[in-house]
C-alpha cells in the first residue's frame, strides 16, 4: 500500500536541477534507504517532502492527499517527521526535555504555561519509554549539548521519533560517527522504527548500511532516480556499481 | 525518615526553597533594622529586578534582545499619571486595575510587529518603537507635560485602608510601600518561575536554542515568541506602575532609550542564563548607581567601567559567577 507519492516534482537552484522530475512512491511500513553521490538531490527531495522547501512544480500526495501547498506543522500533523544531516538538539535543554517537547507539541501541550513540565505524567511516563528505546535512559538529566557524537544522533532520531510519525525522514543519521558506532545506532534505529510501525526513510552513504538494513534502495543521479529495488536487485545493477565506483562516496 | 517519601525531584527543590525562605524572612524584618532611606533603596531594587525578570524572559529564555523596553516601562508609568490626572482614584489597586492591561496591550501590539524579524533587526524594531513613545512623551506635553513630566501624589493602599498623611506620612508610606511591592514581587517571581518550567517556558527554550528544529516539532515559532513578547513587556510595564508612585514624578527619560541600556545592563549584571540573575542584577545595580551618582559626578564612567570589566570578567554575571564557584567548590570537596 502506497503511503507517500511525488508527481513530477521539480526543484531548480539556478542551473542545478536538484529535483529533476521525481516521482517518488513510499510504501507503508517499508525501510528504504537513498542512496547517490554529494549534490545527487537527495536532501532536496527529503526538504521538499517535508516543507523545508518549497517544490518549483510537482506534487506530494500522501495517501492520495494533496499537501503540496501546506506548511511543515501541517505536513507534521499528518504524520511527517524528519531529523537534519547535522545534528539538530536543543543543546540547552535535558536529554529528557529534547524528547518531552516532542511530545507536548504534538499533544498541543506546548502553550500550557501553567503547570511544571515535569509534573505530567503522561508525556514523562512515554518520554522515559522512548528513551529507553534509544538507550539514552541513563542521560535523561544531562544537557542535550553535553552529549557524546554517537549518542546525538540517537537523540536527533529520537526527537523526531517522539512525534509519533507515520513517515519518518532520517538525513544521515550515522553520519560523522565511527563505523563501530555506525552498526550500534543503526541496530537501535532500525528496530525501534519497525517495532513502531514507522515507515522510515534513511539518507545514507554507508553502502554496507545500506545493504544491511534496507528492504528497498532508491539511487539518485543528478536529480533524477537511476536504480529503485531490493538491496539484492541493487547490487546486481551495472549502472549503480559504476556511479559507484566513478564517483566517491564520502559524506 | 520521612525524607524517603519525598521523591528526589521534589528534594532538589528543597535547597533553593529554603534559601528562598530564609531571603524573604530577612526581607520581612528588614525595615526593623534599617532606615527609611534604605527601605526605600530597596524598593526600587526590587522594582528594577520584576523589570529585569520580565526582560530576561525575552532575552535569557527566548533568545532576543529588545532594545526598547523602556517603551512598557514607562507606558506602565505614564499611565498611572494619566490615571491620576483624568480618573481621580488615588488608589494602587485602581492604578494597577487599569495599567496592566494597558501595558498587556500595548506589549501585544509593538511584540507583533517586532516578532516579524530577529537577532540585530529585532532589536532596532524594538529600539525604534520606543523611540516613538518618548517622542510622543516629549512633544504632546500638553497631555504629558514634556519634558517636566507629570506628578504623582501618594496612593492609598489595599483599598483605601492605608492612607499616608501628616507629619510622619513619608515614613510610613515608604515602610507600607516596601510590604506592598514586596508581596508583588515574590508573586511575580512565582509566576515567572511557572511559566519558564512549564511546557510554554521548555518551547521558548527550544526555540533559542535551534529555532528550525523547534519548527520541525510543529511549534508556531512566531506566536510562542509574540506570547513571550507580550508577557516581558506586561512584567516590565508592571515595574513602571509600582516605581511612579515611589518617585512621585514620571519624565520622558523613563522611555528614553538609554533606560533601556539600564534594563540590558541591570540583567547581564545578574546574569541572563540564570533565573535569579535578573532579581540579583536588580538590587544591585540599584545600589551601584545610587553610590556612584552619590560619590563622583562622573558616575557614568564608572558604570561604563563596571560594565566592560563585566563583559570581559564576568560574561555570566555575578550569579553565574558564583554558581560555577559553588560547584568548583563541592567537586574540590569530593
Amino acid at each position: 500500500m502506497i503511503l507517500l507519492k511525488t508527481v513530477n516534482l521539480r526543484k531548480q537552484f539556478g542551473e542545478t536541477r536538484a529535483c529533476d522530475g521525481i516521482d517518488f512512491l513510499v510504501n507503508k511500513g517499508e525501510f528504504l534507504s537513498l542512496v547517490g553521490s554529494n549534490g545527487a538531490g537527495k536532501t532536496t527531495l527529503v526538504n521538499l517532502i517535508s516543507a523545508h522547501l518549497q517544490p518549483d512544480s510537482g506534487q506530494i500526495l500522501l495517501e492520495d492527499r494533496d499537501i503540496t501547498f501546506t506548511t511543515v506543522t501541517e505536513r507534521i500533523k499528518a504524520g511527517i517527521a524528519r531529523s537534519f544531516q547535522i545534528v539538530n538538539l536543543f543543546d540547552g535543554l535535558s536529554v529528557f526535555d529534547n524528547v518531552a517537547l516532542s511530545i507536548f507539541s504534538r499533544e498541543g501541550k506546548a502553550v500550557k504555561m501553567a503547570s511544571l513540565a515535569e509534573r505530567d505524567r503522561e508525556v514523562r511516563r512515554e518520554a522515559l519509554e522512548v528513551l529507553g528505546q534509544f538507550g539514552l535512559t541513563g542521560k535523561t538529566g544531562v544537557p542535550a549539548g553535553g552529549l557524546a557524537q554517537g549518542e546525538r544522533k540517537l537523540l536527533d532520531v529520537a526527537v523526531a521519533y517522539a512525534l509519533r510519525p507515520r513517515l519518518l525522514f532520517l538525513d544521515e543519521p550515522t553520519s560523522g560517527v565511527s563505523t563501530h558506532e555506525k552498526a550500534q545506532i543503526m541496530d537501535t534505529v532500525s528496530s525501534v522504527v519497525r517495532r513502531g510501525m514507522v515507515t522510515a526513510v534513511v539518507i545514507e552513504h554507508d553502502m554496507d548500511v545500506v545493504f544491511r538494513y534496507s528492504d528497498r534502495i532508491v539511487m539518485m543521479h543528478e536529480g533524477t532516480f537511476l536504480a529503485d529495488g531490493t538491496p539484492d536487485e541493487i547490487r546486481a545493477n551495472k549502472d549503480v556499481a559504476s556511479i559507484l565506483l566513478g564517483a566517491p562516496l564520502t559524506s | 525518615m520521612k525524607t524517603d517519601v519525598i521523591s528526589r525531584r521534589d528534594r532538589s527543590l528543597l535547597g533553593p526553597a529554603a534559601v528562598s525562605a530564609a531571603i524573604l524572612l530577612v526581607a520581612i524584618l528588614l525595615p526593623s533594622f534599617v532606615g527609611t532611606y534604605q527601605i526605600q533603596l530597596v524598593t526600587y531594587g526590587l522594582i528594577a529586578a520584576i523589570a529585569a525578570l520580565g526582560f530576561n524572559l525575552l532575552l535569557g529564555y527566548t533568545g532576543l534582545l529588545s532594545f526598547g523596553h523602556s517603551a512598557y516601562f514607562g507606558i506602565g508609568a505614564y499611565t498611572v499619571a494619566f490615571v491620576v490626572q483624568y480618573l481621580g482614584p488615588h488608589s494602587m489597586e485602581f492604578y494597577l486595575l487599569v495599567g496592566i492591561p494597558v501595558v498587556a496591550v500595548m506589549s501585544a501590539l509593538f511584540g507583533y510587529i517586532c516578532v516579524r524579524h530577529t537577532r540585530i533587526f529585532f532589536g532596532i524594531l524594538t529600539l525604534a518603537l520606543s523611540q516613538v513613545v518618548y517622542s510622543l512623551a516629549l512633544k504632546l506635553y500638553w497631555v504629558t507635560g514634556g519634558s517636566d513630566g507629570l506628578r504623582i501624589p501618594r496612593p492609598t493602599l489595599v483599598l483605601g485602608l492605608l492612607s499616608f498623611s501628616g507629619a510622619h506620612g513619608f515614613q510610613q508610606f515608604i515602610t507600607s510601600y516596601y510590604y506592598y511591592v514586596l508581596a508583588i514581587f515574590v508573586v511575580a517571581i512565582i509566576f515567572m518561575w511557572v511559566i519558564v518550567h512549564s511546557p510554554f517556558g521548555k518551547a521558548l527554550q527550544a526555540i533559542r536554542d535551534n529555532e528550525v528544529r523547534a519548527r520541525f516539532l510543529g511549534l508556531r515559532i512566531r506566536r510562542f515568541r509574540w506570547i513571550s513578547f507580550l508577557i516581558s513587556g506586561t512584567f516590565t510595564g508592571l515595574a513602571g506602575i509600582l516605581w511612579v508612585p515611589l518617585n512621585g514624578l514620571t519624565t520622558p527619560d523613563v522611555l528614553y532609550w538609554t533606560f533601556s541600556g539600564e534594563i540590558v545592563f541591570t540583567t547581564l549584571l545578574g546574569g541572563f542564563r540564570n533565573f535569579t540573575g535578573p532579581i540579583v542584577g536588580g538590587i544591585v545595580f540599584t545600589y551601584l548607581r545610587t553610590y556612584a551618582v552619590a560619590t563622583t559626578e562622573y558616575w557614568q564612567l564608572l558604570l561604563g567601567a563596571v560594565l566592560v570589566a563585566l563583559v570581559l570578567l564576568l560574561p555570566t554575571g555575578i550569579v553565574g559567577a558564583l554558581s560555577k564557584a559553588g560547584q568548583r567548590l563541592s567537586e574540590r570537596k569530593r
